[in-house]
C-alpha cells in the first residue's frame, strides 16, 4: 500500500512536468535565453507554495506519519562543490534539455534516445563516486 | 477533460511539484530525484568496487518507486492526456533556433533534430549531456528537485549556490557552446 503512494506521487510529478512543459528541451532553451516567464513562473510558484509550508512545519515542530519530528537535514557548508558541481550539471541540463526527473518522464513519453542520457548519467554518477575523494568539496 | 488535455499552465505545474515535495516530507522522505542515479549504481552492484555505493539501497526503494511513477506519468501524459502537445515558445526563441538549424522549434515537444535522428553526433551529444548531469548532480549533492525546490524552500545557502551554478552552466552551454556545436 505504502509502495503505491510513492508510485502515485511519481505519476503526479511526471504528469505535471510533462503537461506544464518543464520537460521540454525548448522551454529550457527559452529559459536560458530569458525569452519567456514560463519556467521562472514554474519555479517561483513551486517556491511560493513550498517555502511557507516548509518554514511553518519546521517552526511548529510538526511530525511526519511515523511520529518523527520533521527535520530537513542541512547540507554541508561549502562553496566549491555546489558551484562546480552545479555548473557541470547546468551544462548537461541545457544540452539535453532535461534535468533528472524529466529524463525519465520523457522515456515514459516515448522519447527513447533519453535512455542514452539516463545510462550515461548513471555512469557519470559512478565516475563521481570513483574520483570524489580527489575532488575539492 | 479539455482542461486536462491542453497544456497545463506553469502555475499549476509549479504548485503540483511543491505539493509532491510536501507529501514526501510528511511521509518522512525528502524530495531529490538525482539520488536515484546513485541508488541505481548501488542496485547494479557498484558498492563492490566503490564504497560510495556500498549502502543499503533497499532503504531508498521509495525513491526508485517514485522514479517508476514518473515514467508512468510521462507515458500517460503523452498517450492519454495530449494530442501532440507543442509548447508555445516565444517567437524570438523560434527565430533564434531556426537560425541554429532547428526547424522543429515551435512544431514539436522536443527537437526532432536531436532526438529523431541517432547520428553519431547526436549520440555523443546525449552521452556527454548524460555524463555531465550524472557527475554534476552528485558533485553538487542534488539537482533541480533537491536544491532548487527542496533546498530553497528550506532557505539553505548551499542550495542557492548550487542553483546559481546550474544557471552559470546553462547560460554557458546555450550562449557559448551551442553556436560551436550546432
Amino acid at each position: 500500500m505504502r509502495k503505491l503512494v510513492y508510485i502515485l506521487l511519481g505519476v503526479i510529478f511526471g504528469m505535471a512536468m510533462y503537461k506544464a512543459e518543464a520537460a521540454s528541451w525548448f522551454r529550457i532553451y527559452e529559459m536560458f535565453n530569458f525569452q519567456s516567464f514560463h519556467m521562472y513562473g514554474f519555479m517561483a510558484t513551486a517556491l511560493l507554495v513550498g517555502l511557507p509550508v516548509v518554514q511553518y512545519l519546521k517552526r511548529k515542530k510538526a511530525k511526519d506519519i511515523h511520529g518523527n519530528q520533521i527535520v530537513i537535514h542541512p547540507k554541508n557548508k561549502s562553496i566549491t562543490r555546489y558551484l562546480i558541481g552545479g555548473i557541470l550539471f547546468g551544462l548537461g541540463w541545457a544540452l539535453v534539455g532535461a534535468c533528472p526527473g524529466p529524463i525519465f518522464v520523457l522515456i515514459g513519453a516515448g522519447l527513447f534516445p533519453m535512455l542514452i542520457v539516463a545510462a550515461f548519467a548513471i555512469l557519470g554518477t559512478y565516475l563521481y563516486g570513483l574520483v570524489k575523494d580527489k575532488l575539492p568539496h | 477533460m479539455e482542461l486536462l488535455m491542453g497544456p497545463w499552465p506553469w502555475y499549476i505545474g509549479g504548485a503540483i511539484v511543491a505539493l509532491v515535495m510536501i507529501a514526501l516530507i510528511f511521509l518522512g522522505r525528502s524530495f531529490g530525484f538525482s539520488s536515484n542515479f546513485r541508488n541505481i549504481c548501488s542496485v547494479l552492484g557498484a558498492g563492490k568496487s566503490c564504497s560510495f555505493f556500498a549502502f543499503d539501497w533497499r532503504k531508498q526503494k521509495w525513491n526508485l518507486l517514485f522514479l517508476i511513477g514518473a515514467i508512468i506519468g510521462g507515458f500517460i501524459s503523452a498517450n492519454y492526456l495530449s494530442d501532440n502537445q507543442v509548447p508555445e515558445i516565444s517567437q524570438e526563441t523560434v527565430t533564434q533556433l531556426n537560425a541554429l538549424g532547428f526547424e522543429s522549434a515551435g512544431k514539436a515537444y522536443s527537437p526532432t533534430e536531436i532526438f529523431n535522428h541517432l547520428t553519431n553526433k547526436n549520440i555523443i551529444l546525449l552521452a556527454v549531456g548524460g555524463l555531465l548531469v550524472g557527475f554534476g548532480t552528485r558533485y553538487a549533492g542534488g539537482c533541480t528537485s533537491g536544491h532548487a525546490i527542496s533546498g530553497l524552500s528550506d532557505l539553505q545557502l548551499p542550495s542557492l549556490i548550487a542553483v546559481i551554478g546550474f544557471f552559470i552552466g546553462g547560460l554557458l552551454m546555450v550562449h557559448v557552446f551551442f553556436p560551436l556545436i550546432f
